[in-house]
């Protein structure tokens, strides 16, 4: 078995004993859309334009959730130190824990793109396929984002508080571009989305690149 | 010449303004345990967890088994087996659940007979499928000295291994450490305690302020004198 998928399957092991990431993560998630659910009327015209926004609001905020819980994870009894000591590139390690970030995100996002499709009155049809298309993409970016940012925070004093601070500002383009995305295909003026989707995909992989490049430096004591 | 277990040639590191070592020269033989004695914030820790790959020293060269720390980190992880104060042990998981991550980690893909045969050894075969949430300091040693063990490291940087552990958990690491030597092991431990320090140890070095102060065989009286010393004054003559 390959390191990272030894990571992705030693997570998921630990997540289905503890049940504490996903649980959070998807009820926060979910919470989010019931709350803008009532904010905004049903009828309302604007709610097409608002929609996207609160998905991703309830993305984003549950991916930080998640994050934190995933770095805890790790930072209790030094398990990190212990992934460091094995024969693996750093960057081997910075991809099992991204493929097991976005895996976790991916399960949440399950629960959270239905309920928002009931939500907003959509259907499951290919107009839900296009979503968790994009929602796939910009997940991605901002696990790949996500996990160094967790690894950095976890050396600072105030590491819950530290990671939103860090990754907000570092996925606005993300998630600007994502609700654009989700905002034509609910809208239908799909004409000019594959430039959003660019700029997903181009975010996607520097964020990726760059983290695995410098992830030996995030976990340097 | 015959390859050196662990060799540092002027290992120094400094934390901004702090300089944790300044200079460490040591080589240490094959089959060689030593024992490195030294207060705290002396830079033991650190030099163990430079030559562990944990670190990265700010200065220097450092060998295990031949193999450059800083050029292939990843071929020299492959012959060390580092054990600390935390064990590096998931709570959540059971010592088999651990070791087995451990052990796909090293790329052993056969490894369920030599977990077994280590669990045994450590005695947590009958708690091989419980979490380790509920295990005691001791309970918790006794796996991150398994977890050391599994891939059969050929150097064992153990950072006081003696910390918190009952009777008979001391007796199990001495026979371990024992049985390590016998297989041609090198072994390099950090302890306060001289006794336990010096029982099995072959050579023994002083480490103040980021320095090796003194080195000397360990079976002679004059570490024993330099470390009595050194408790009451300080760096040794």
């Amino acid at each position: 078995m390959r390191p990272a998928a030894a990571i992705v399957v030693k997570d998921i092991v630990i997540e289905m004993r503890s049940k504490e990431s996903l649980s959070s993560t998807t009820m926060f998630g979910v919470l989010v859309l019931v709350i803008f659910n009532f904010a905004f009327e049903p009828s309302s015209l604007e709610r097409a334009l608002i929609a996207p926004g609160t998905l991703w609001v309830a993305i984003s905020f549950a991916a930080i959730l998640g994050l934190n819980r995933s770095l805890a994870m790790e930072i209790d009894n030094d398990c990190l130190q212990g992934l460091l000591l094995a024969p693996l590139s750093r960057g081997d390690v910075y991809l099992g824990k991204v493929a097991s970030n976005f895996t976790f995100m991916i399960i949440a996002e399950l629960v959270i793109l239905p309920v928002f499709v009931i939500f907003n009155n959509l259907k499951f049809n290919l107009q839900f396929l296009e979503i968790a298309a994009i929602t796939c993409l910009a997940t991605f970016a901002i696990a790949s984002v996500g996990t160094i940012l967790s690894t950095i925070s976890a050396n600072t004093r105030m590491k819950e508080v530290m990671l939103p601070v860090l990754q907000i500002p570092l996925t606005v383009p993300v998630v600007i571009a994502a609700v654009d995305a989700t905002g034509r295909v609910l809208t239908g003026e799909t004409k000019e989305i594959s430039s959003w989707l660019y700029l997903l995909a181009g975010f996607s992989i520097v964020y990726l690149t760059v983290s695995y490049l410098v992830f030996e430096f995030a976990v340097e004591e | 010449m015959a390859t050196l277990a662990l060799e540092s040639e002027d290992i120094r590191k400094t934390f901004g303004q702090f300089t944790a070592l300044s200079g460490v020269t040591l080589a240490v033989q094959r089959g060689e345990f030593l024992t490195l004695f030294g207060r705290n914030g002396a830079g033991k820790t650190t030099f163990l967890k430079i030559a562990a790959t944990l670190v990265r020293a700010t200065h220097g060269k450092l060998r295990i088994e031949g193999i450059d720390i800083r050029e292939e980190p990843e071929r020299a992880r492959r012959h060390i087996g580092f054990l600390s104060h935390n064990t590096y042990l998931y709570r959540d998981l059971s010592p088999i659940e651990n070791l087995r991550f451990f052990g796909r980690l090293y790329g052993m893909p056969d490894s369920e007979e030599r977990i077994r045969k280590i669990l045994e050894r450590v005695g947590l075969e009958r708690r091989a499928s419980e979490p380790t949430r509920a295990f005691s300091r001791g309970l918790h040693q006794r796996l991150g000295l398994a977890r050391v063990m599994l891939h059969e490291p050929s150097v064992m940087l153990l950072d006081e291994p003696y910390t918190g552990l009952d009777a008979n958990a001391v007796e199990m690491l001495n026979q371990m450490l024992d049985e390590a030597v016998a297989q041609g092991k090198t072994v390099l431990l950090t302890t306060h305690d001289l006794e336990q320090g010096l029982r099995a140890a072959t050579r023994a070095a002083i480490i103040e302020r980021g320095k090796i102060v003194f080195a000397g065989d360990a079976k002679d009286t004059g570490i024993r004198e330099a470390y009595r010393q050194y408790v009451r004054m300080g760096v040794p003559r």
